[in-house]
């Protein structure tokens, strides 16, 4: 059933300041609503928790994307649109822009935010594989403070977040790499465009090429489990070793232990391991 | 909770408008339901079709997914206001029509605008910017051939109506 709109209100104040102050006031009573192409999809299907809504489009000191000297910052209200146009983030972290692309159409990539696709916390969501292949940090703000952790510690279960009621995501922190790295992002739907995501895996290897091994690598997946999530197993697997046929089996085996994949709507937990082990390889040879 | 109504302001189709609406409300029902604007359609009414498209301040939004109070002081343009002359069509919808780009129509306004903006961003699109620019919006009917046929008519009109340099 439709939502009932006077169960509702919405309010969009000017400034960062005004917006922390109303949910410091009242701890809990302000939900956060940023690009709106998740919690008006709620809206209509009837399941949008009744209560306030915060709108955050007007907060300027959440928007744009900064280079800093070891760092690419981007504001928590960056919209997919944004990334795409961002050259910087084209040339240095083509996998955020590769999720950037398989989010949606063009009316949701304007309007979606980065930001939004971390709180909105779904497990099968484009962007976050890639912002933990980057090992991305957050900046998080309230009245109370600013803090700054690292992403791979952010998703703590299914729809929880290390995120305070009073607190907003401000900033994503995405370090530099040396150019040595090479990068690997596949999503797996049922369909190549407009899909919600079965397996999506996203890494990034730093291959000696000299001494044929892999010196370090980041492997992170969405779908397979509660959370989107390092695979540290499988990344310990590969870790100093040549990459070949038998490291990838263990890397494979140890990707087991790593992913909690269930039977849902949209696959069956056998097909996304099978998936997700068969991502790795592909991963590899591409490195 | 009773929440609020509240004035909204904004252009729709170069003229001003005030709405007194809850403030959640979809941009997509004000637009039908208080202006009258009925030929932006709803679809699936979860931001996937594209069939409730319009140009917000210049973009490709799904209005079913704007809650109106963030079109406060926006321009908005809908299907209604593409033309700027009441006797002549936008060059795209002239194309659409020339090509069979519509069926049904109920996707035609959302594509049409989708089109517009595409071509505003890449006024000589390949295929490939093509379907990505209109992957958006969903048709049921035409298997897309012929609207992908009309978005490359309405640049090459766009191209013959300019004055040789």
């Amino acid at each position: 059933m439709r939502a009932y709109l006077p169960d509702y209100d919405l309010r969009a104040p000017d400034t960062l300041g005004d917006a922390l102050a109303i949910l410091s006031r009242a701890s809990g009573a302000w939900r956060p609503f940023a690009g709106g192409t998740d919690l008006m999809v709620l809206l209509e299907a009837g399941k949008l928790p009744e209560g306030r809504y915060l709108g955050l489009w007007k907060l300027a000191e959440l928007r744009g994307i900064e280079e800093r000297a070891d760092a690419i910052v981007l504001g928590a209200l960056t919209t997919y649109t944004d990334v795409l146009r961002h050259a910087a983030l084209q040339r240095d972290y083509p996998l955020l822009c590769r999720a950037a692309e398989e989010t949606g159409g063009v009316a949701t990539q304007n309007r979606g935010t980065i930001g939004g696709n971390i709180a909105n916390g779904s497990p099968a969501a484009d962007t976050p594989p890639a912002l933990l292949a980057y090992d991305a940090e957050l900046e998080l703000v309230s009245t109370r403070g600013t803090r700054r952790i690292g992403y791979d510690r952010f998703h703590l279960g299914y729809k929880k977040m290390d995120l305070a009621p009073d607190e907003l995501i401000a900033r994503i922190i995405l370090p530099k790499r040396a150019a040595t790295w090479t990068q690997y992002y596949r999503k797996v739907g049922t369909r190549r465009a407009q899909a919600i995501s079965k397996v999506c895996l996203a890494a990034t290897v730093d291959v000696d090429r000299s001494a044929g091994l892999v010196r370090d690598v980041r492997i992170a997946l969405g779908s397979v489990a509660p959370v989107p999530l390092r695979a540290t197993r499988a990344e310990a697997a590969l870790r100093g070793v040549t990459p070949d046929a038998a490291a990838l089996a263990n890397a494979q085996r140890a990707l087991i232990d790593d992913i909690k994949p269930i039977d849902d709507l949209r696959s069956t937990a056998r097909y996304r391991l099978h998936v997700a082990q068969s991502l790795v390889a592909e991963c590899l040879e591409a490195v | 909770m009773n929440g609020p109504r509240v004035d909204v302001r904004f252009r729709a189709n170069g003229r001003d408008a005030v709405v007194r609406v809850h403030p959640m409300a979809r941009l997509l029902d004000v637009l039908r339901q208080e202006l009258g604007l009925t030929g932006t359609k709803e679809g699936c009414g979860e931001g996937e079709c594209g069939a409730c498209s319009v140009i917000v301040d210049g973009e490709l939004v799904n209005s079913c997914l704007v809650p109106v109070l963030r079109a406060d002081g926006a321009s908005i343009v809908t299907i209604e206001g593409l033309s700027q002359d009441a006797t002549e069509l936008h060059a795209v919808q002239q194309a659409f029509l020339t090509h069979g780009g519509a069926q049904c129509g109920i996707c035609t306004p959302g594509m049409v605008l989708a089109a517009v903006t595409l071509l505003e961003r890449h006024p000589d699109p390949t295929d490939a910017e093509i379907r990505s620019g209109l992957a958006g919006n969903l048709c049921r009917c035409t298997g897309y051939m012929r609207i992908f046929e009309a978005v490359l008519q309405a640049r090459r009109n766009r191209d013959a109506s300019r004055p040789a340099p």
